[in-house]
C-alpha cells in the first residue's frame, strides 16, 4: 500500500468513526454540533494516560479508559443538554465544544497551545480495525430494541411517547454512546499521528462531521458510512483528476463544488443519500424478490 | 484611566458584534433557524471592501479608480460590498428558505436550512481563498490615524462613527419591526408562517426582505471592521460570528435589543479578558457562561419563550 493511499485510508476511517459518533444522537433527532469537544477530550485523555509523565498505561488500556471517561462526560452533560431542543441544542453542544477546547489550550500539563506529543503509535491496522468495529457495532445497535426506539423518536417523538418508549433514557443512551465513539475516534487520532493539538479540532471539524451525517442520511445505519466515504474520497478523486488535467484552479476549487453539492442536495433530496425506502428496495433486489415501492410518507 | 480606555475600546468592538448579533437574532426570531451564512456574508463584505480599495477585484478596478479617485475609493468599496451582499443574500434566500420542502416532518428535517447555510459558508470561504488566498490582508486606513482625546482618553473617529452607526441602524430596525406594516407582516411570519399566509401576508415576498436586511447588517459591519482594524483574512467571519452568537444568546434569541446589550457586553468582556488574563483564556468564561444560560435560562436576559419551539 503506497503512503498516499494509506494516508487517505486513515482519514476515511477517522471520518467514519466521527460520523457514527454524531449519527447516534442524530438518529434520535438530536443535532450535536459539539463533535470536536468530545474528540478533543478523547485525544488528550488517552494521550495523557499513555504518556510516561502521565500514568504510563499501555495504549489499549488508555484508549478504553479514555472512551469510558468521554462517555461519562457525555452522560453528565447529556442530562442538562437534553433539556434544550432544536436551535438551543445546536448552540449548547457548540458551546460545550468551545469550553473544552478553551480548557485544553489553557492546561499547561497538556502542553497548552503548543499541543501534546503522544507516545504510543497506533498502526494502520488498528485504525482500520477500530473503524470496522464501530461500523459493525452501530449496525447492531440500530437493530436492537433501543435502536428501534431511536428511530421512532426521530420520526415522531409524541407518538413514541404514546407507544411507551422511554424517550429520555433512549436519548441519554444515544448521546452517551455517541460521546464514547467520538472519544475513541479522538484517542485513535492522537495515537496514530502521535500529536494532539486542540486547534485542529475546531468548529469546522464539528460542522463537517454533522454534514457527513445529515447528507448521508439519518434514517439508516448506512447513512454516516456513505456520507463520510462520499465526502472524504470524492474530493480527493476530484483533486487527482484536476491535477491530471493540469488545472490548479479546479483542484483548489473542489470545496466550492462540495458546498454547492450540499446546497443542491438539500433542495433535491433533503432526507440524505440513504433512506429507509432505498434500503428496503436494495434488500428486496438482492434477495431476488420484486418489492413494491414503500408508500410515500413512510 | 487605563480601565476606562479599555471600556471604550470594548464598546467600539462591541458595536461591530452588535450588528452581527442582530443579524443572527433576526433570522432566528423570524424564520427560526441558525443562519451560518452570516459569517460568510460578513467575511465576503470585508473582502469586497479590501479588494476594491486595493484594486484586487476580478474586473472593473480601473473604472472604479477613475470615477472615485485614489482618495475616495473607500466609498466605492462600500458600494461594491453592499451591492454584492444584497445580490448574494437573495441567492441564499432561494436555497435556504424558498425551495425547502419538508416531506416527512421528522426530527432532523427541520435542520435543512441550517445545513444549506453551512454549505454556503463553505462555498464562500473557498471562493475567497481561491481568489485571494488565506493569508491576512491589509489595507491603508482611508482616514489615517484620526483620533481625538478627552483628558487622557483616546477616541478614534471611525470607531465612534461605527458605534453610532450600528446603534442608529438597530434603532431604525426596531422601529421598522414595531411600527410599520412590513414589521407587522414580519412579526406575523415569526409567529406562524402558515397563519400569516392565510391572513394575506405574502410570505415569499417578505422573507427575502429579512435576508436583505441581515445581509446589509453583515455588510455594514464587515465594512466598518475593515476600516477600523485594517487587517482581515478569509476566516474573519467565523471568529467574529462565534463571539456574536455568544452575545445573541446572552441577550435572548429573537430579541433585537437583547442582541444589542449582549453584543456590547461580549465586546467589553473580550477586551477586558485580553487585558487581564490573556487572549487564550477568553473562551472558557464566555462559552461556559453560555452553556449555563442555554441550559438553565434559555431565554437569555430579554428573550421570550416562543422562539425555537415546535420547529427548528
Amino acid at each position: 500500500m503506497s503512503g498516499y493511499i494509506e494516508a487517505q485510508l486513515i482519514i476515511l476511517c477517522l471520518s467514519v468513526i466521527y460520523a457514527y459518533a454524531i449519527f447516534l444522537p442524530a438518529a434520535s433527532g438530536q443535532l450535536n454540533l459539539g463533535a470536536a469537544g468530545f474528540i478533543t477530550l478523547g485525544a488528550y485523555t488517552s494521550g495523557w494516560l499513555n504518556a510516561s509523565d502521565g500514568l504510563g498505561l499501555p495504549m489499549a488500556l488508555s484508549i478504553v479508559l479514555s472512551m469510558a471517561f468521554v462517555g461519562a462526560i457525555g452522560f453528565a452533560i447529556s442530562l442538562p443538554i437534553l433539556r434544550t431542543r432544536g436551535v438551543y441544542m445546536v448552540l449548547a453542544t457548540f458551546a460545550f465544544a468551545e469550553v473544552v477546547s478553551g480548557i485544553a489550550i489553557n492546561m499547561e500539563f497538556l502542553g497548552g497551545a503548543a499541543g501534546m506529543p503522544v507516545d504510543a503509535h497506533a498502526p494502520v491496522e488498528i485504525v482500520v480495525g477500530a473503524a470496522i468495529a464501530v461500523v459493525l457495532f452501530c449496525f447492531f445497535f440500530m437493530s436492537t430494541r433501543l435502536g428501534l426506539a431511536l428511530r421512532s423518536i426521530h420520526d415522531d417523538e409524541s407518538v413514541s411517547v404514546l407507544f411507551g418508549v422511554d424517550v429520555r433514557t433512549a436519548k441519554v443512551v444515544a448521546f452517551t454512546v455517541g460521546g464514547m465513539l467520538a472519544g475513541l475516534g479522538g484517542a485513535i487520532y492522537g495515537h496514530h499521528y502521535n500529536y494532539v493539538e486542540a486547534q485542529t479540532f475546531n468548529v469546522l471539524l464539528s460542522i463537517y462531521i454533522l454534514l457527513y451525517v445529515l447528507l448521508g442520511g439519518t434514517q439508516t445505519a448506512w447513512g454516516p458510512l456513505v456520507g463520510a466515504a462520499f465526502f472524504t474520497v470524492l474530493p480527493e478523486i476530484f483533486r487527482q483528476f484536476a491535477t491530471e488535467l493540469g488545472s490548479d484552479w479546479l483542484a483548489d476549487s473542489r470545496f466550492i463544488f462540495f458546498g454547492m453539492f450540499i446546497v443542491l442536495m438539500m433542495v433535491v433530496r433533503p432526507e440524505g443519500v440513504v433512506t429507509r425506502t432505498m434500503q428496503d428496495r436494495c434488500a428486496g433486489f438482492l434477495s431476488g424478490r420484486r418489492t413494491r415501492a414503500a408508500p410515500a410518507g413512510e | 484611566m487605563l480601565l476606562l480606555q479599555q471600556l471604550i475600546n470594548g464598546l467600539m468592538l462591541g458595536g461591530l458584534y452588535v450588528m452581527v448579533a442582530v443579524a443572527f437574532t433576526l433570522i432566528i426570531g423570524m424564520l427560526n433557524f441558525l443562519n451560518f451564512t452570516i459569517p460568510a456574508l460578513f467575511m465576503f463584505a470585508a473582502m469586497m471592501m479590501w479588494a476594491t480599495m486595493t484594486g484586487n477585484l476580478p474586473f472593473g478596478n480601473d473604472f472604479l479608480f477613475s470615477v472615485f479617485g485614489e482618495h475616495n475609493i473607500w466609498i466605492a468599496g462600500a458600494i461594491v460590498s453592499i451591492v454584492s451582499i444584497c445580490v448574494v443574500s437573495l441567492i441564499i434566500e432561494r436555497f435556504t428558505y424558498r425551495y425547502m420542502k419538508a416531506k416527512y416532518g421528522d426530527a432532523t428535517e427541520h435542520a435543512l436550512p441550517l445545513v444549506s447555510s453551512l454549505g454556503f459558508l463553505i462555498i464562500f470561504e473557498h471562493l475567497v481563498i481561491g481568489q485571494w488566498g488565506s493569508d491576512p490582508l491589509q489595507i491603508e486606513s482611508p482616514f489615517g490615524n484620526a483620533t481625538f482625546t478627552i483628558g487622557t482618553l483616546i477616541f478614534s473617529y471611525p470607531q465612534i462613527i461605527s458605534l453610532a452607526l450600528s446603534l442608529g441602524i438597530v434603532f431604525l430596525l426596531s422601529h421598522l419591526i414595531r411600527r410599520t406594516k412590513l414589521g407587522r407582516a414580519l412579526r406575523s411570519i415569526a409567529e406562524r408562517p402558515d397563519t400569516a399566509t392565510l391572513m394575506g401576508v405574502d410570505v415569499l415576498r417578505i422573507v427575502p426582505v429579512v435576508y436583505v436586511i441581515t445581509g446589509l447588517l453583515c455588510a455594514i459591519s464587515g465594512i466598518l471592521f475593515t476600516i477600523n482594524y485594517t487587517s482581515i483574512d478569509a476566516y474573519i467571519g467565523d471568529t467574529v460570528a462565534t463571539v456574536a452568537i455568544a452575545g445573541m444568546v446572552l441577550g435572548g434569541l429573537g430579541n433585537v435589543w437583547g442582541a444589542v446589550v449582549g453584543g456590547l457586553f461580549v465586546g467589553i468582556l473580550e477586551v477586558f479578558s485580553i487585558y487581564i488574563v490573556g487572549a487564550d483564556f477568553v473562551k472558557v468564561p464566555i462559552w461556559g457562561l453560555l452553556l449555563l444560560i442555554l441550559v438553565f435560562k434559555p431565554t437569555g436576559l430579554f428573550g421570550h419563550t416562543a422562539i425555537g419551539k415546535g420547529k427548528f
